[in-house]
């Protein structure tokens, strides 16, 4: 098991200024935001389950760019039909970490069922082309490091305990703010509207 | 109108980036734009995760496009509300009309949606057009206008037989 609060900042260590990272609803946001807030960061603060198919249309819009998603378990098994998609589309631009602590600890740790999935397995026979689960910190810097040498899509699947942290603050930024400051980062080029 | 000149009306405002779930109302439509090079369409495995994909567009300057079944409005109303509404990002939704009119008109799934798909748009406040072939250019500018004025989604409403 690794902290999933451990484990965002052990990858957020890897991220170069110019990837983008992308972060579901609930304390996964909040945790990268007190981690590491930074214009190439997009906090989905609402739409469970979106964000892997936007982090796919990003990683397809700006394959230049290395492209990170943050989700749980909750998040990944509400659009579980999103890993073969992203598998089929396939691109060398996106690292997919599924933060799996098997609980809504955001609504308070109410159990999921990936105790009982695996959905590295899913990953794998979905198509992805690495897939693997990091129980301990080793593994997970393992996995990163992958990345270096094999192009994408990459998964990891995190088993993390339920450790909440304490005095996590909500994300301050308005939602537009998000937005603009993540569009100026990725196409600066682009008035924002 | 047929397929080439619909999409090149669309091409010529932008749209080149799609992403979506098939419907019968756009007919040969659908498969002249899976093989145009000149768009980029990921065939999506729902409609919201259609509008995740296309909505990245925007960030790159451009417009992306959803392309639907109106029954697939019952699944992205969350997305709407709580992504694209919320955090103001633009996307046309090209949406197939099922159960125009009410019964007697299609299958039955199609009854209920059919009747309430407008009052659906206007109730979350996304602009919508009703394609009429003769005046395509000019409805789709002013649906375009008012999707990047406001900085939200808009759907293009398609019915049966419109494009061959």
């Amino acid at each position: 098991m690794i902290d999933r609060y451990t484990a965002i900042q052990a990858i957020l260590r890897r991220v170069n200024p110019e990837d983008l990272v992308l972060s579901t609803t609930g304390m996964i946001s909040r945790e990268v935001f007190v981690t590491n807030d930074r214009a190439g960061n997009f906090y989905m603060i609402g739409s469970m389950g979106l964000l892997s198919s936007f982090g796919l249309g990003l990683a397809l819009q700006f394959p230049e760019k290395k492209v990170y998603i943050l989700e749980g378990d909750g998040s990944a098994l509400m659009s579980l039909g999103t890993l073969p998609l992203i598998a089929t589309e396939s691109p060398k631009n996106l690292f997919h970490v599924i933060l799996d602590n098997e609980a809504y600890e955001s609504t308070g740790s109410q159990p999921s069922i990936s105790s009982k999935v695996d959905l590295d397995e899913i990953a794998k026979s979905s198509g992805y082309p690495h897939a693997v689960r990091a129980e301990d910190l080793e593994s997970l810097e393992d996995a990163l490091s992958d990345w270096d040498t094999n192009p994408g899509p990459h998964l990891i699947l995190v088993k993390a305990g339920i450790a909440p942290v304490e005095g996590i603050p909500r994300i301050p930024h308005p939602p537009t703010e998000i937005r603009d400051r993540f569009k100026d980062q990725v196409s600066p080029e682009s008035l924002t509207k | 109108m047929d397929s080439e000149a619909f999409w090149g009306v669309l091409k010529s405002r932008g749209l080149n980036f799609f992403a979506g779930v098939p419907d019968s109302t756009f007919g040969e439509a659908y498969n002249f734009m899976v093989r145009d090079p000149d768009i980029r369409y990921v065939p999506a495995v729902r409609e919201d995760v259609a509008l995740g994909v296309a909505s990245a567009a925007y960030f790159a300057g451009g417009l992306g496009g959803v392309i639907m079944q109106n029954s697939g409005i019952g699944n992205i109303i969350n997305p709407l509300t709580s992504f694209s509404l919320m955090y103001k990002i633009p996307v046309l939704l090209v949406v197939g009309w099922r159960g125009y009119g009410g019964p007697p008109n299609d299958a039955p799934e199609h009854w209920i949606m059919g009747v309430k798909t407008p009052e659906i748009f206007d109730l979350l406040e996304v602009p919508y057009q009703v394609m009429e072939p003769d005046t395509l250019e000019s409805d789709l500018d002013g649906l375009l206008g008012r999707i990047i004025e406001q900085s939200v989604p808009g759907a293009l409403i398609v019915r049966a037989g419109m494009i061959s």
